[in-house]
């Protein structure tokens, strides 16, 4: 239900895919401070939760600074118009997630799965369907599999009732073509929305969200600053920029999402947090890699005196899926003991 | 002397069941195996004819018609079957050991705390595939270094999760959390299900964070563990630590770890391939380790001479 005549919803993630930037550190102050000047800028969602969703602060993705309770409670009071999302992967988090972000006022549900695995999350769309929420499917890795698999899947959620689904290029792995094929397919087929989320591993993020809108998509998400796992999502304030100038009706302010990135996000990061386009984030969206590898591989990489890309060369190849975190240390652990071996041999 | 048992339930895990049971042990007797299905549209019970064990084509009915063959009911059904045949189960003085997640006898790892369980009562559950590979190693550290909190994550291959564990996710993140805690000795415990669909399948493989004091001896952590995996290794032959107990301190993870190191210990199963595929070593675990179970009682009732109850004296 628009607010305004838009042609597309905006969905700003800084605090939920831009919680892996930081380590899932953000404080509930700091968060408040967020939503509140997204709200300013009359952003139409912002999803709040742990990167990998609630329920995922964990030792493998990284323990938050503060539960999903006091994140929600210190963001709730600052929105007006903004709508208020959560994420759950089906998996790590459960139902007792959801049920609390209900109970702390949340409107919207996003439920994520791998591209491949949308049947673990009936029960999921059971609940929140229910409880009266919006639910939204959003298929992972869309890239891994070809549009007519990523149809058959989205199906499956629009049958358990998801109000939305959308194509997740979790890796930054596609090229506007795939993103084109994908959403295009998924939007003449199905009698639901069609979203699409970008990851800029490629340079792609805003490229391909323009492609995904073009194609039919009409809820896209992105982050202040282009915050988000591995280089970062589609840069939110250039999103509602270029999106005006492509003459579509969006409901923020553009001057005043600037303001949001600059003024309010910007002064909480530091050098090593800022999104960046690097080598290793790059090798992501070359071999195919789910985004919130990047941080671990690169802290993995230390510890075991290995080059971040090799292992992440590597774990594209093996085909890791969402979650499989923990591999990063067996792969590492295998090269290192490959290498002291080759060592070995030499002497 | 053997232990008479049934199988009821001749679906995947029945039928692997049987096949182990058949192949490998001495001191199970597998009297029948129990379905609701006719022979002709029920390939676990043909494989039982086909093997020369007798069915029964008629559920609750056909246990209670032949009770009389043996003591120890292997339940492969489904939790909400579990929970309407369980107390006829009691009332016919069976011993049950329950493969689904119903839970209404406590949780059960061969390795951990058999003899406490089979001293509590006729009934017991073994937790899920998940939490048999992973529950006795937070044991293994727990017994030498204060486990503060345990987290497991499972992947099985896409292949291996039955329509069961797809309906109801949930309810293995929940059940297995709570095994962490209350069998493997966690003061809190989490559990993370990833399902992979990689061609071909991946072997089920499972990692093991526990979370102890900085002063605790890795080597204690490490001997602890390898013992236990032996342990395990002598009901689930495709069971290996593929990693052995390695630190992470703050220098290593993105949180406050406060007094605290991280133990990381990885492991793989690989099903035995007789029945179901290698890869499916999640399904593998669960027979193995209920089977290892039923041999544990036998043992015991050779022992003390009864099995479930006083019903044949």
């Amino acid at each position: 239900m628009p607010m305004t005549e838009r042609d597309v919803r905006l969905v700003d993630m800084t605090l939920r895919d831009g919680m892996h930037a930081v380590d899932h550190q953000f404080t509930p102050e700091q968060m408040a401070d967020i939503a509140s000047a997204l709200d300013d800028s009359r952003m139409d969602v912002v999803e709040v939760s742990h990167g990998d969703g609630m329920g995922g602060s964990s030792i493998n993705y990284g323990f938050s600074a503060a539960d999903t309770s006091e994140y929600l409670e210190a963001v709730v009071p600052e929105l007006t118009d903004t709508e208020l999302s959560v994420l759950m992967l089906p998996g790590i988090g459960t139902v007792e997630e959801i049920d609390l972000a209900v109970d702390r006022g949340a409107d919207i549900c996003r439920i994520a799965t791998h591209v491949t695995e949308a049947d673990v999350s009936a029960e999921h769309f059971e609940f929140v369907t229910d409880r009266g929420l919006e639910a939204n499917g959003l298929l992972m890795l869309s890239h891994m599999e070809p549009p007519e698999k990523v149809l058959e899947q989205a199906k499956l959620m629009e049958e358990y009732g998801a109000d939305a689904v959308y194509v997740m290029d979790s890796a930054g792995a596609m090229l506007p073509e795939d993103v084109r094929e994908r959403v295009g397919l998924l939007a003449d087929e199905l009698s639901i929305d069609v979203g699409f989320h970008a990851h800029n591993n490629l340079g792609l993020g805003i490229g391909n969200t323009l492609a995904g809108i073009e194609a039919g998509a009409t809820t896209v998400d992105g982050c202040l600053r282009g915050l988000g796992a591995g280089s970062g999502n589609a840069q939110m304030e250039v999103l509602v920029g270029t999106l005006e100038k492509a003459g579509y009706d969006v409901t923020p302010d553009f001057f005043s999402t600037m303001d949001a990135a600059e003024d309010v996000l910007v002064p909480m990061l530091t050098e090593e947090t800022m999104p960046e386009l690097d080598n290793d984030s790059l090798v992501l969206g070359y071999a195919g890699v789910y985004s919130s590898f990047l941080r671990h591989t690169r802290r993995v990489g230390e510890k075991f005196d290995l080059d971040p890309r090799e292992i992440l060369v590597e774990l594209g190849e093996m085909g890791v899926v969402g979650g499989q975190e923990d591999m990063i240390t067996d792969v590492a652990a295998s090269i290192a003991e490959e290498r002291a071996d080759e060592a070995e041999a030499d002497d | 002397m053997a232990v008479n048992a049934a199988i009821v339930g001749p679906g995947n895990i029945g039928t692997d069941l049987m096949y182990k049971i058949l192949g490998r042990s001495n001191s199970i007797d597998l009297q029948r195996m129990i379905g609701i299905f006719p022979v002709d549209e029920s390939e676990g019970l043909q494989a039982a004819v086909d093997e020369g064990i007798d069915v029964g084509t008629d559920g609750i009915d056909s246990v209670r018609e032949h009770a009389d063959e043996f003591d120890i009911v292997f339940e492969a059904t489904s939790a909400t079957v579990h929970e309407q045949q369980a107390p006829v189960y009691e009332e016919l003085g069976l011993f049950a050991i329950d493969l689904t997640p119903a839970a209404v006898g406590p949780y059960t790892v061969p390795a951990v705390n058999m003899d406490d369980v089979t001293n509590s009562g006729n009934n017991i559950n073994m937790v899920t595939c998940g939490g048999q590979a992973t529950i006795p190693l937070v044991h293994a550290v727990n017994r030498v270094a204060d486990v503060e909190y345990a987290e497991m994550i499972s992947t099985i291959s896409s292949e291996s999760a039955g329509p069961g564990t797809r309906q109801n996710i949930d309810e293995f993140t929940q059940t297995t959390a709570a095994g962490l805690e209350e069998v493997g000795g966690a003061d809190e415990g989490k559990a993370i299900i990833i399902l992979n669909p990689a061609e071909p399948p991946i072997l089920m493989r499972n990692t093991v964070y526990t979370k102890v004091p900085d002063t605790t001896d890795v080597d204690d952590v490490r001997d602890s563990v390898a013992e236990i995996e032996s342990e395990i290794q002598s009901y689930v032959p495709g069971y290996e630590v593929t990693l052995e107990p390695s630190v992470k301190d703050q220098d290593d993870v993105g949180f406050d770890l406060g007094d605290s190191v991280v133990i990381t210990t990885m492991l793989e199963v690989e099903g035995e391939g007789q029945y179901l595929p290698p890869y499916a070593g999640n399904l593998d675990i669960m027979t193995s380790a209920a089977l290892g179970a039923a041999e544990r009682i036998a043992e015991h009732s050779a022992e003390a001479r009864t099995v479930g109850g006083d019903a044949d004296d």
